[in-house]
């Protein structure tokens, strides 16, 4: 199988402060990693430096082979313009912790803003392909809500919608569950099992350990800005070798 | 046993309590109502107010002084005034705000400036200093930047690189000088409302959209602008209202087709003080009471997906279609199955 997205000795940080400091990881195409860990421990940086919301300090991004924000020209790096770190993005599917809906549209509007305004693609397909993902989540009948009408769960669902519209070839999730009500959890999670099911790569931080061990093909435990341990969910979750894993393990299980 | 559930439970009788009495709001009224009726009966048995002279005939064979040609011309004069230093100073404003929240500093120094300069002078200095400006210079045009400097350079005598150009008098005379002049300052305070407006957006609204690829410009006009323009417009219909007071400022430019001058020209001819004054006001009045209307649908336009009213109505709206039923507010009150 291909490397979708590939991560060599990533470094990053906010003034003297190292979030992190070199972290790999490899997902191969069609690939589920969970990335889990204690607050602090730099998944979130780690992902939003995937699709360049974050620039790094040293070390490279490659999302299907191509290097992400840069180019590489005689062995030196240039910057990428914005327009060209744009394009890269549309991609890279995103989904934010507190979801981040644009309140002044509609849900649909929502979701056909982005392909049809950044890729301008014909409205009437887009139309139809944003309606049918918005079945594909369970909204259809909430297509002409605004999102403050929504419960959490539903806002996530569509903007995990939003996200799939763009046709990513990976999706990152930045703790998706972690602003829902409990009783709202389940039914992002259901969503997003399904994506893995039907072979989207992704690559989701998380606290839901039990998703983690039902969905994930690996399983990346970061403490500190480094990976500490990375390997199947039954290795790491079940057997965990560092004493950091296991502690945090102890307290989130 | 068990506790009864909702259902079997007989719904106890709606409450029918006598509601409390508030007798201070009444007498506030009573006094109110009493201070109302002197002031009417002010108004209206002092025959100085002249209510004739406003409203039907200011002179022999003439309208009232509200409804004369010149004074009809000056409110004219006064609403195109408003709209055009608006305009200006809303597009102005933008840029400005734009460039003040860049991340390059000379763009955003430069921005800091112009609003320094243009708050700190008033706007009646600002609209007598337009006025004049045809002493500095004779001629205003566009061009090639320094042609007289770079014609020098290479021999040549009076080299002329101007595309068009204009007498400055014709240009910066009476209306545009004081649209120029009041739309610049004008811009110095938009600026600063548009900048809280954006402000006041979430980050992550234009994370989310910079994720799906957005450009910087999609991500301000589709994304933040919008949602940025319900913080924008109360204090921008502010500046509005103030605008159309502040057009009586440019009398001094001199600006002749303007409201209260051509009032004041009627007073200086006929005498007539106090009538003339209280015309104006019901001008002021009418005109701002226009606005204030079309303000309020402004706002109703940007505060789509937002507002307790709004929301409340759209959840009801939501439960009822979750419901299965089309129910109508009127038949809500009714005990349904």
């Amino acid at each position: 199988m291909t490397e979708m997205v590939r991560a060599e000795n990533v470094h990053k940080s906010f003034g003297s402060l190292e979030v992190l400091k070199g972290v790999d990881l490899t997902v191969p195409e069609g690939g589920v990693s969970c990335v889990l860990g204690p607050s602090g421990s730099g998944k979130s940086t780690f992902l939003r430096c995937i699709n360049h919301l974050e620039k790094l300090n040293a070390g490279r991004i490659l999302v299907d082979g191509d290097l992400v924000g840069y180019r590489e020209r005689g062995g030196k790096l240039h910057e990428m313009s914005e327009r060209d770190v744009a394009k890269q993005r549309q991609s890279i599917g995103m989904v934010f912790q507190r979801f981040n809906l644009f309140p002044h549209m509609t849900v649909l509007d929502n979701v056909m803003e982005a392909p049809s305004r950044v890729k301008r693609e014909n409205k009437g397909e887009v139309r139809e392909r944003a309606r049918a993902l918005l079945d594909r989540v369970g909204l259809a009948e909430k297509m002409s809500n605004y999102p403050g009408q929504l419960s959490g769960g539903q806002q996530q669902r569509v903007a995990i919608a939003r996200a799939l519209a763009m046709r990513p070839k990976v999706m990152l999730f930045d703790e998706p569950t972690s602003a829902l009500d409990p009783e709202l959890v389940g039914e992002v999670l259901e969503v997003m099992k399904g994506l893995a099911r039907d072979g989207m790569t992704m690559i989701v931080v998380t606290h839901e350990i039990g998703f983690a061990r039902e969905v994930a093909d690996e399983v990346v435990f970061m403490d500190g800005g480094v990976v500490v341990e990375k390997g199947s969910p039954s290795e790491i979750i079940a057997n965990p070798q560092q004493e950091r894993t296991k502690a945090f393990l102890s307290k989130v299980l | 046993m068990t506790q009864p559930t909702q259902t079997e439970r007989a719904r106890p009788e709606a409450i029918k309590a006598v509601p409390v009495r508030h007798p201070g709001r009444w007498v506030a009224i009573a006094v109110l109502a009493v201070l109302g009726a002197m002031f009417l009966h002010l108004i209206f048995t002092n025959s100085g107010f002249r209510w004739s002279f406003i409203f039907l005939e200011y002179a022999e064979g003439k309208r009232g002084v509200m409804f004369t040609e010149p004074v009809l011309e000056g409110l004219r004069g006064t609403i195109l005034l408003t709209l055009f230093s608006m305009v200006i100073g809303i597009v102005l404003g933008i840029i400005i705000a734009i460039m003040r929240l860049s991340p390059n500093k000379v763009l955003s120094s430069v921005a800091w400036a112009y609003t320094w300069f243009f708050r700190a002078v008033p706007r009646l200095v600002l609209a007598i200093i337009f006025g004049n400006l045809n002493i500095l210079w004779t001629r205003i045009g566009f061009g090639l930047p320094f042609d007289k400097q770079i014609g020098a350079l290479f021999g040549i005598d009076n080299f002329d690189g101007q595309i068009f150009s204009i007498r400055s008098t014709d240009l910066l005379a009476g209306f545009v000088a004081g649209m120029i002049a009041l739309g610049l300052s004008e811009a110095a305070y938009m600026a600063e409302i548009v900048r809280a407006g954006i402000q006041s957006i979430d980050e992550g609204q234009s994370e989310a959209a910079v994720a799906l690829g957005m450009s910087r410009s999609q991500v301000l006009r589709r994304v933040v602008l919008p949602q940025a323009m319900r913080v924008i417009v109360p204090p921008t219909g502010n500046e509005v209202i103030a605008m159309v007071k502040d057009t009586s400022l440019v009398a001094y430019v001199p600006v002749t087709t303007e409201l209260f001058f051509q009032l004041q020209q009627v007073q200086a001819r006929t005498f007539v003080v106090l009538p003339c004054l209280v015309a104006a006001l019901i001008w002021y009045l009418i005109i701002c009471s226009v606005l204030m209307v079309v303000q309020h649908f402004v706002e109703r336009h940007f505060g789509k997906g937002y507002g307790a009213a709004g929301k409340a109505r759209q959840r009801l709206r939501a439960i009822q279609v979750e419901q299965g039923g089309r129910v109508t507010p009127t038949d809500t009150g009714e005990g349904t199955p």
